[in-house]
């Protein structure tokens, strides 16, 4: 049997299924041992209802009424369950009382509610016992989430199956046990693909229902690059497979082994080839790759899975750490890009009708300097270990650069005056991935020293495609000529002024777009890092002038069909 | 303080939706409301105890209220039983 999905992570897989269920409910047999731990568990018991319930408003909002109004007021009595004061006195008191934390507290009082139910005579009410597991898996889900100690241990070679997969599950999945995943729900671009890019192993994402009919240790060969799963295939078929996988693996060394080759075009023209990073373990991992810096240090991972806003000694380690990993190679900081889908257990954000149009990245900063500043003090300080750059997100206009710099020109002037040592000099740029940056990138050029084009959310608001639905998906496309025009004038506007301009999105790791980047100016490539070997295989191989001709061409078709098979032509 | 009785009239008895109508009617008043079934009284705010009851068409409950605005409370919550429920 076979099933199909969308291949986001290249590689081939097999191994056996391990199906990630939503919520294993685990005692953990944890004794709190002060008040402090006792706070603090109720802390996160009172975020846990708190996303819980976001969650369910959500699922509200969006219901399809045509569908009948059972499953609205089903939501509806959730909402009311989710904030039910008996639950909320009952888990809070064995926390403070029992001295147990909020994962063992939440699993009894559910059981006992549910036992309760379960035990009554009438039919109808016994059944509202499902309810009450729903929302307290729900709950303890989101109680998990919210931490970063929780981390599966999975046997050698497992391939994780998953109706979807969080962040938090996929940064805290152990790759060296698991070898690919695949999940129900997703994107190209969504987190899970993302991260399984950057850390090399095989995905496969949006495979719909029927990857739910896959069974725990089923044989799995998973090809990440076509998105095919086939389930449970016969030797001959493994061992086609097998000979893939060692030809993969043998590819994926040999690109390895020209980390250390410079990616410099036939016709001299250096290029600089950077990784998108989360922490100083991917800076690491990515010189290892041949990194020449990061041109995307994503600074969310500080933000996510904990309970409490970082203080600006904790972000210091954090950004030092990264400048010390990076050995003197430049690393660009990006300022916090929350809101949106990466949401903060601690920050309440408002429900909003388009989170991607909404409250996110540097307007939160703008509205709230007293977290801006301290994370921009953090990295000035930083500074002194490394070359670091600051980069601002979603910008749209040149009003909002002026007031990022006027909060860092405070962020330095706070510095000095507590006599701390800071590059006084250190570059700032911005993000380009709103339309209007892109057309003014003339005017911005003139207020900062360089740009990154994060083609992701460019390409996202250029089209007006929401690149999380599913329906739209194939509208999502980075080759239509109006997103290659925007870019092609943020990169000419760019030399015009004499700054530096890089690309952070997906585009800069498809090698399809290499030659075509390379033909507009792009000099600075910053993507996951398994994709650098890849894209510097096409560099070395490909000359300045011959990409100028293949950008003229490009700029002459009117479809991103011709485009796409064009550039597949000439870089295949 | 106030108490009043009611017999349950919908034949399915006091399920989930109409339990939320009711804890969420409670919500918009400041008097401490309580229902009491034999000799079991819950607060009315939670969910989970009104339907822990299993209170079953044709039973009778006592409502308490307990407050200053439980005059007004006790008006919704008997339009709530006369017809709300009746009608489920």
């Amino acid at each position: 049997m076979m099933i199909n999905g969308i291949g986001v992570s290249p590689g081939i897989a097999i191994g056996k299924a391990h199906l990630l269920k939503k919520q294993e409910a685990a005692l953990s047999n944890v004794v709190l041992s002060d008040d402090t731990d006792i706070i603090a568990e109720t802390t996160k018991f009172n975020n846990a209802v708190y996303l819980s319930v976001t969650e369910v408003e959500a699922m509200i909002s969006n219901y399809d009424q045509s569908q009948g109004k059972e499953g609205l007021e089903i939501l509806e009595t959730h909402i009311e369950l989710l904030n039910d004061p008996q639950i909320s006195e009952d888990v809070t008191g064995k926390i403070s009382k029992e001295k147990k934390n909020a994962n063992d507290a939440l699993i009894e009082v559910i059981a006992d509610a549910v036992q309760l139910f379960k035990n009554m005579d009438d039919e109808y009410l016994s059944a509202r016992a499902a309810d009450v597991q729903d929302i307290g898996n729900r709950l303890l889900r989101n109680l998990n989430a919210s931490t970063s100690t929780h981390i599966s241990r999975y046997e050698a070679d497992t391939i994780i199956i998953a109706e979807d997969l969080t962040p938090s599950d996929t940064i805290s999945m152990d790759i060296t046990h698991v070898i690919g995943f695949a999940t129900q729900a997703g994107g190209r671009t969504s987190h899970a693909a993302i991260i399984a890019r950057s850390r090399g192993i095989p995905a496969i994402v949006g495979c719909g229902l029927t990857l739910m009919d896959i069974k725990d240790d089923d044989l799995l060969i998973l090809d990440g690059r076509s998105g095919a799963i086939i389930i449970n295939p016969d030797q001959e078929i493994v061992e086609q497979y097998r000979v893939k996988r060692e030809n993969w693996l043998k590819q994926t060394y040999l690109l390895r082994s020209l980390k250390d080759t410079p990616a410099t075009t036939t016709d001299g023209v250096n290029i600089n080839l950077l990784a998108n990073i989360g922490d100083a373990n991917d800076m690491e991992q990515a010189i290892g790759f041949g990194a020449e810096g990061s041109g995307l240090l994503r600074t969310e991972l500080l933000f996510m899975g904990r309970d409490t806003l970082p203080g600006e000694d904790e972000q210091f380690e954090f950004y030092k750490t990264v400048a010390l990993k990076a050995k003197g190679k430049p690393v660009i900081v990006r300022t916090l890009d929350i809101g949106g889908d990466k949401q903060l257990p601690y920050f309440n954000f408002p429900a909003e009708q388009n989170p991607f149009l909404g409250y996110r990245a540097i307007r939160i900063c703008l509205d709230r300097p007293d977290i801006f500043i301290v994370q921009l003090k953090a990295i000035l300080r930083a500074s002194t270990f490394g070359q670091l750059k600051i980069m601002f997100p979603m910008i749209s206009n040149i009003q909002e650069v002026r007031a990022a710099k006027i909060i860092l020109q405070q962020a330095k002037d706070e510095l000095i005056k507590a006599s701390i040592a800071f590059d006084k000099n250190i570059p700032v740029g911005i993000m380009i991935e709103i339309p209007s940056a892109a057309i003014t990138a003339d005017l911005l050029a003139k207020e900062v020293d360089f740009f990154s084009i994060g083609t992701n959310d460019l390409c996202q608001y250029t089209l007006a495609v929401d690149r999380m639905n599913e329906q739209i998906k194939d509208l999502y496309d980075p080759y239509n000529p109006g997103v290659l025009r925007l870019i092609a004038y943020v990169i000419e506007q760019g030399h015009k002024n004499n700054i530096e301009v890089g690309m952070c999105g997906e585009l800069a790791s498809d090698p399809k777009a290499t030659l075509l980047l390379l033909g507009m100016g792009l000099t600075d490539f910053s993507m996951s890092a398994t994709a650098i070997p890849e894209i510097k295989n096409m560099i070395i191989n490909s000359s300045l002038a011959a990409a100028k001709q293949v950008h003229q061409r490009v700029m002459g078709m009117d479809s991103s069909t011709s485009i796409t098979a064009y550039l597949q032509e000439v870089t295949s | 303080m106030i108490t009043k009785d009611y017999i349950i009239t919908a034949a399915e008895g006091m399920h989930a939706r109409p339990a939320t109508n009711l804890v969420k009617l409670t919500k918009n008043y400041s008097s401490l409301i309580s229902l009491k079934k034999g000799d079991r009284t819950v607060k009315l705010s939670s969910l989970l105890n009104i339907l822990s009851l299993g209170i079953k068409g044709g039973e009778t409950i006592s409502i308490i209220i307990d407050g200053e605005d439980e005059t007004s409370a006790i008006i919704a919550i008997d339009a709530f039983f006369e017809e709300e429920l009746k009608h489920l």
